[in-house]
This record gives structure tokens, C-alpha cells and sequence, in this order.
């Protein structure tokens, strides 16, 4: 078996040859020749198990790279060594496609790409560790989408990374299940990292500054996965989300102004505690329901359950943008609370008596901070009109969530 | 295991160019070589195949058969010559909706082609590849083999391929691409459903039509049944059809959604590439927020040009959908693969069928 192994190594490599080398289950691609072709086909005949390790240097693609081999570990020497330009790309939507299982991608970086950076698909267990993805040219409409991508996935791990530029979410988890995103850094994005129709996500470590939003948590209708649940954002940085929203119209993000720190649209039980907001011109914390019309009777377009505490505020909301100026700071002034419910719930009775014990946001936040609930149902449903309440103590309590996200290729590195 | 070994190593101290003797050499020039179709390794040449008679010709071999789609796939105007083949008294299965059901050891072959002269399309033909999905044990295998110049035979290509590729118009007009052979991934980057490789041509509703055989004009299932490439189809009165997609004749609504049915929903299905979108463009969705009918963009990016709904009912220029196909743009251009230019004709379609809808 060890013989034919051998052979089978050999194979790939005379087939690549003469720019790939095999060395057992490492393959490393040499500079030089046509990288781009030689990283493709060892992408495509690499055997699961494989270690595909790329040199230092500037490359410059054509089109995109794809992975479909499961248990294949692609290593750069540094996500300022190694860097993947798709400046010139001519075909294919994302600079590298994942489709397979149990695949890391470390140390390296993707440049230009005119659409996704690196997107992952449909796959469980998929690792981006030290990895930076970025549009040069800072913020603009023409930037991709989004720079590290992962959606309807399952074990979802992005650490110590670097995403800059993206025009929709520099780190969008879509569609997944049990995901840590932890120590990275997301900037000059329109939305720095967004976890949407997702479950069980957790969040903390990261830096988010200079977005148009810091960390969005979403459910959007009409998608296979729904009903976003189990969140938890701690321990981030969030700070100086001064970047104007350069999102094209029509995507969700669009919509988030400038500003604003952490935003939680739609979903169950999301806990934001122990995080650093500073600086957010339209507020630090945002709690929102779905605000377009929508035709789907399975989705759920409120936040319940959320519980909100022990974070950092600094200065937030002298400056709103987009929904928060024209719709939030006309009824809170300015500057706007640094904690702000828009108190849209589910029928008459909530809208006047608040949604049920279990179901409702609660805020325990130190003495000082501000805090608005628009109750915009209740306004609605009172002849005579309702004003935002601000008594923060009236929302206090607590939720006891689940502990932390464990993951199998975290298991696997502990072990080793 | 150890039997193996020899005919590895064998393989191994090989140039490229005499590989294809690592199966046995056809016993007859015009029957297909299952061997190599069955073999755990591509063959480097099509030609070890045998699937053709006459392959600059593409007259295929005994056993081959010629087929057409009512709608076919857009891919930069290239011409495509269409073949199967199964095994000797082993039809495929019928089934309604999904591809049918082939037995191992089928292949489906498709050539792509520009005649130098789109107004003479029988002369001058260039052929640039021909892929096959070979049936195997462990699942569908796709493989892309590319022309040599004098069209005596085609190599095949793993990582992909982009060639220069000119033709002149049925207008006269000049026209000149970068043609993309797709690498074996983006071949699965449209044939996958669930995660299962899956042939998309070959169903029953794009089959249903009356081709010209050499034996004269016949119905595609009727003739795939007598033949015994078929078992189980009912008669073509009771199978489903779609319509030409450029058919002034037939209902614009199935000419549209038999367009989408064969371009997208492939990937734009529950179980294709395509599902996080939650735009479903089967031939049977009824969903209409599903087909995209003031459905909003999820993951669009800037591939929402800056508009509301994928469909704007009566507003085709402010339909993301044709925005998209518009694109020849990386970042923006539907189907992600397959083309480098805009279906001008395609285009034309979706447009007047969405100026129509309320």
C-alpha cells in the first residue's frame, strides 16, 4: 500500500511536472513557469491528505482557482508574501472556490478580485487562518462582494485574518452552522464581518473600524436556510465605522449606515457582551426588525431574545446616517442613544405591553449608557402616537445561553 | 493490488503521446473502446475512444448516436455536435424530469465548434473540444479534449484552456472571443446536484422534438426507444416538451422559462451550486418569488447593478437578471462559466418576456 502510494505521488507530480514537486503529501508549487496553470492542476490532482504549499511572490491569475478534493491544506508563506492578484481575471465569479471538506487555507493573500474573494460552498470543516484578502484600491462600488466567504457550511473557523475593502461584507458567514470567528481584522468594508441565516456563531477578538457597519447579525426571507439563531459577539473592537456605505443598491447592506457599530437584524437569541464601541456616528448598537416588505410566510423579521451587556461605550450617534438620521434621530435627538430597539414585535398586545417575558431584548450595561426603544408598533397602533422610551433599567435581566462552539479541526489541532 | 503496479509503472516511463496504450488498442476502427471508457485514467487522446468514424468529420463510430436539444446552453455562439452511447442492450432509464438514468460505460460527447462563416455553417468547421461524461462505477467523469490545429485529433486538458477563436456572423460581422475550456472543477460548477455529478442536456422535455437522422426525421425518444438507447418512456404526446427558445411560434412565457430551465437552473435549483440565492429557475418552479418575480438579490454584490428585484415585472432594464446577463464582467456575468459574450438573442427573449409580465 505505502509502495503504491508512492507511486500514485509520482504519478501527480510527472503529470504537473515539471513545476510541481511531491514530497509525500506535500506539494509545493515552484515560482516561475505557469503558476497559474500549476496551481489549478494540482488543486484538481492532489490527493486528499495533501499539504499544497505556495511560495513567496506576487502571482497573477486569469481565472479562478477551484478546490474540490477533500483534507488538502493550501499554505503561503505570509498573507504579506504569498499574495494571489486577480487583477486581470477574466472568468469565474470568486478568486478560489472550495467545494470539498476538511480544507484549511493559511498564510496567503487574495488581491482584486472583481467578485467574491475566496468563497466556500456547501462544505463541513473549512479553516481560514491567517489569510488576507483585499481590494487595493480601498473602498469602492466596482470592489467584490465579499473577501472571505463560507455559506451553507458546517464547522466554520476564520482566525487572525485581515479583509479590507469588500463592497458588501469583508467576512460574510452565510447559510452555516457552528462557526467561530475570532482575532481578525475587517476594514474599510461596507459591512466589516456579517453572520447571517446562521446558527450557533461566535464572534469575539476581532477588530472591526473603519466599515460603513462594524458586525452584522442578519436573517434575510426567501432562502433555504432561515431562522438565524445562537449568536454571541464578545470581546471585539468596534470602532471609527466611518466609512460611507459604497454598497450597490439593492443588496441588505445597503441599507446600513454609516456608522453604526454592532446591528442585529431579525434572529434568536444573540448575545452581544464585552465589546469595545467607540466612535460610531450612527450608534453603537442597533436592534432591528426586517425592514422591506417580504413574501414569505415560514420567516420570522424580528430580533427576540436578544441580550445585550458589559460592552464599552464610547461616543456614538452625533452623526447619523441613512435610516437612523431620517427615521431614528427625528424621534431620540441627537446624538442618538448608543443602544437603540426600534420595539417592532409580533401583534397588538406586544406592541402595547411589550413581547413576552422570554422572547424580549434585555440590556444590562453600566450606569450611564443610553438607550432608546423607538416602539414603533406602539406608535402605530395608538391614535394618539407613542415617544420612544429611554429608561434603559425598565429592559434589565439576563438569558443564560449556551456555552462556547466547539469544532472538529480545533479538536484535531489540540491533539496533535 | 500488486497486478496493478507493473502497468503503472509501465505508464509512467511513457511519453504523453503513446499513453493512450495503456488500455488495449481497439479491436475495430468503428466500435467504441469501453476499456478505455471504463479505465480509472482518462485516456491523453480522444481518439483512444474510438467514438468516431471520422472525428474532423465528427462521424461517429457504430453504436454512437447524434442528438439536439429543443433549448441548448449559450456558450459564445459555438456550434455543438451532440453524441451518446451506451452499452450494448443496456438502455438508459426514463425518467421525467431529471436527466435520464445511463447505465455505466455511457458517454455523452459534445464538440463545440465555429464555422469560419456562421452564414455557411457546414464548411469550413473548426473544431475547438470535445468533452465527454463517461459513466463510470464510482460516478460521472468529466474530461475536456482539445483540438490540434489540422483536427486529426484532441488532447485532453485538466487545468483548462483559453484559445482564440474567430468567426464571422450570420450579420457578416467579424467576431473574435477568448474561448475558456473549462478545468475539471468548473465542470462540476454546473453539474452537480446535491453532490452528485450529473449530466443537464439529456432530459426528456429538451429531447422531445423531431431530429433529422440520417434515416430521415424522427421524434429524439421515439427513436432513442426503438433503438434501445430507452426503456420506459411513454409515447412523446404524453412526455413533457419545451419549446425552441427562438421559436416566434410557440408561448413566450415557455420559450423564457425553457431558456432559464437550460442556462441556470442547473446551478439555480434547491440542490445546485446556485441554491444560497434561493432563485429557483426550474422548468416547474411555480414559486414566484422563487423565479426571481420581485424577488430580492442575496449575495448579489455589485452583480445587482444597483437594482431592486431580479425580476421587475414589466421593467426589463431594471430587472437584475438582465442586468446580469448583460455582463461580460467577472464580478457581475451570469452563468458564472460558459461564456465570454452576451446572448444577444437570449437577452432579447428574457426582455420582452419580462416587459410582459404584471
Amino acid at each position: 500500500m505505502t509502495k503504491l502510494k508512492h507511486v500514485l505521488v509520482a504519478l501527480v507530480a510527472f503529470v504537473a511536472a515539471p513545476i510541481v514537486q511531491a514530497q509525500d503529501t506535500v506539494m509545493r508549487i515552484e515560482a516561475g513557469g505557469d503558476f497559474q496553470e500549476a496551481l489549478q492542476e494540482a488543486l484538481i490532482l492532489a490527493e486528499p491528505g495533501t499539504t499544497i504549499e505556495l511560495p513567496e511572490g506576487f502571482f497573477e491569475f486569469t481565472s479562478a482557482l477551484s478546490l474540490d478534493v477533500a483534507d488538502i491544506t493550501v499554505r503561503g508563506a505570509g498573507m504579506d508574501k504569498t499574495i494571489l492578484s486577480f487583477k486581470s481575471q477574466i472568468s469565474g465569479s470568486e478568486g478560489l472556490l472550495i467545494t470539498s471538506n476538511r480544507v484549511s487555507i493559511e498564510d496567503l493573500a487574495v488581491e482584486d478580485t472583481p467578485g467574491d474573494g475566496i468563497k466556500a460552498k456547501g462544505v463541513d470543516t473549512i479553516s481560514f487562518r491567517n489569510v488576507r484578502v483585499e481590494w487595493t484600491r480601498g473602498p469602492n462600488a466596482e470592489n467584490g462582494a465579499y473577501g472571505l466567504y463560507p455559506v451553507e457550511s458546517k464547522n466554520v473557523l476564520i482566525e487572525g485574518s485581515v479583509v479590507k475593502g469588500a463592497s458588501d461584507a469583508g467576512i460574510y458567514v452565510g447559510q452555516s452552522q457552528d462557526i467561530i470567528v475570532r482575532n481578525n481584522r475587517a476594514e474599510l468594508n461596507v459591512a466589516g464581518i456579517e453572520i447571517e441565516n446562521s446558527y450557533r456563531a461566535d464572534v469575539y477578538g476581532n477588530t472591526s473600524t473603519h466599515n460603513t457597519g462594524g458586525i452584522l447579525v442578519f436573517d434575510l426571507p426567501n432562502l433555504p436556510q432561515m431562522g438565524g439563531h445562537s449568536v454571541r459577539v464578545y470581546n471585539n473592537r468596534v470602532v471609527d465605522n466611518d466609512t460611507a456605505n459604497f454598497a450597490p443598491a439593492g443588496n441588505i447592506v445597503a441599507t446600513v449606515p454609516r456608522g453604526t457599530g454592532i446591528m442585529v437584524m431579525a434572529n434568536r437569541e444573540v448575545e452581544v457582551f464585552g465589546n469595545e464601541l467607540a466612535n460610531n456616528a450612527s450608534s453603537n448598537i442597533l436592534l432591528v426588525a426586517y425592514p422591506r416588505e417580504y413574501n414569505d410566510p415560514t420567516y420570522n423579521p424580528l430580533p427576540r431574545r436578544v441580550y445585550v451587556h458589559d460592552n464599552m461605550h464610547g461616543k456614538a450617534g452625533w452623526d447619523p446616517d441613512g435610516a437612523v438620521k431620517d427615521l431614528i434621530a427625528p424621534r431620540t435627538g441627537t446624538p442618538v442613544p448608543q443602544i437603540v430597539w426600534d420595539g417592532v414585535v409580533d401583534g397588538i398586545w406586544a406592541g402595547l405591553f411589550g413581547p413576552d417575558e422570554e422572547e424580549t431584548i434585555k440590556i444590562k450595561e453600566a450606569e450611564g449608557t443610553t438607550f432608546a426603544n423607538l416602539q414603533f408598533v406602539k406608535d402605530a397602533i395608538l391614535p394618539w402616537g407613542a415617544s420612544p422610551d429611554f429608561d434603559i433599567k425598565a429592559y434589565s435581566g439576563s438569558y443564560d445561553f449556551r456555552g462556547a462552539v466547539t469544532l472538529p479541526q480545533e479538536a484535531a489541532a489540540t491533539s496533535n | 493490488m500488486r497486478a496493478l503496479l507493473p502497468i503503472i509503472l509501465y505508464l509512467l516511463v511513457l511519453p504523453f503521446g503513446a499513453s493512450s496504450v495503456a488500455v488495449a488498442a481497439p479491436p475495430s476502427a468503428t466500435t467504441v473502446n469501453e476499456a478505455a471508457l471504463l479505465a480509472a485514467r482518462p485516456a491523453r487522446k480522444l481518439s483512444t475512444y474510438n467514438l468516431f468514424r471520422d472525428g474532423k468529420a465528427q462521424v461517429p463510430s457504430d453504436g454512437v448516436h447524434p442528438y439536439d436539444l429543443a433549448t441548448p446552453l449559450f456558450t459564445d455562439y459555438a456550434h455543438k455536435y451532440r453524441f451518446m452511447y451506451v452499452p450494448e442492450g443496456q438502455p438508459a432509464a426514463y425518467t421525467e424530469r431529471e436527466s435520464f438514468e445511463f447505465p455505466v460505460g455511457s458517454v455523452l460527447v459534445k464538440t463545440f465548434a465555429y464555422p469560419a462563416d456562421f452564414r455557411e455553417p457546414d464548411k469550413d468547421i473548426r473544431l475547438v473540444e470535445t468533452r465527454l461524461l463517461i459513466h463510470q462505477e464510482k460516478g460521472w467523469q468529466a474530461w475536456a479534449y482539445v483540438w490540434n490545429e489540422d483536427m486529426t485529433d484532441a488532447d485532453l486538458k485538466v487545468a483548462g484552456k483559453t484559445l482564440p477563436v474567430s468567426w464571422i456572423d450570420e450579420t457578416g460581422e467579424a467576431r473574435a472571443i477568448q474561448y475558456v475550456v473549462p478545468n475539471r472543477n468548473q465542470c462540476k460548477g454546473c453539474h452537480v446536484i446535491g453532490h452528485t455529478f450529473s449530466p443537464i442536456g439529456p432530459k426528456a422535455r429538451n429531447l422531445n422534438f423531431s431530429y433529422e437522422y440520417d434515416s430521415g426525421a424522427e421524434n429524439q425518444l421515439a427513436y432513442w426507444s426503438a433503438h434501445g438507447l430507452l426503456t420506459g418512456a411513454p409515447a412523446p404526446e404524453e412526455a413533457p416538451s419545451v419549446p425552441r427558445y427562438d421559436d416566434p411560434a410557440a408561448d413566450l412565457n415557455a420559450r423564457a422559462r425553457a431558456y432559464l430551465d437550460v442556462n441556470c437552473a442547473h446551478c439555480h435549483r434547491a440542490e445546485g451550486p446556485g441554491s444560497t440565492s434561493g432563485l429557483f429557475l426550474t422548468w416547474w418552479e411555480t414559486g414566484k418569488t422563487a423565479w426571481g418575480y420581485k424577488k430580492r438579490p442575496v449575495a448579489a454584490g455589485r452583480g445587482s447593478g444597483g437594482l431592486m428585484y431580479d425580476i421587475e415585472p414589466g421593467k426589463a432594464d431594471q430587472s437584475i437578471l438582465v442586468y446580469r446577463l448583460n455582463s461580460t464582467d467577472p464580478g457581475v456575468m451570469m452563468p458564472e462559466v460558459g461564456r465570454t459574450t452576451v446572448h444577444e438573442e437570449g437577452l432579447a427573449l428574457l426582455k420582452d418576456w419580462i416587459n410582459g409580465l404584471e
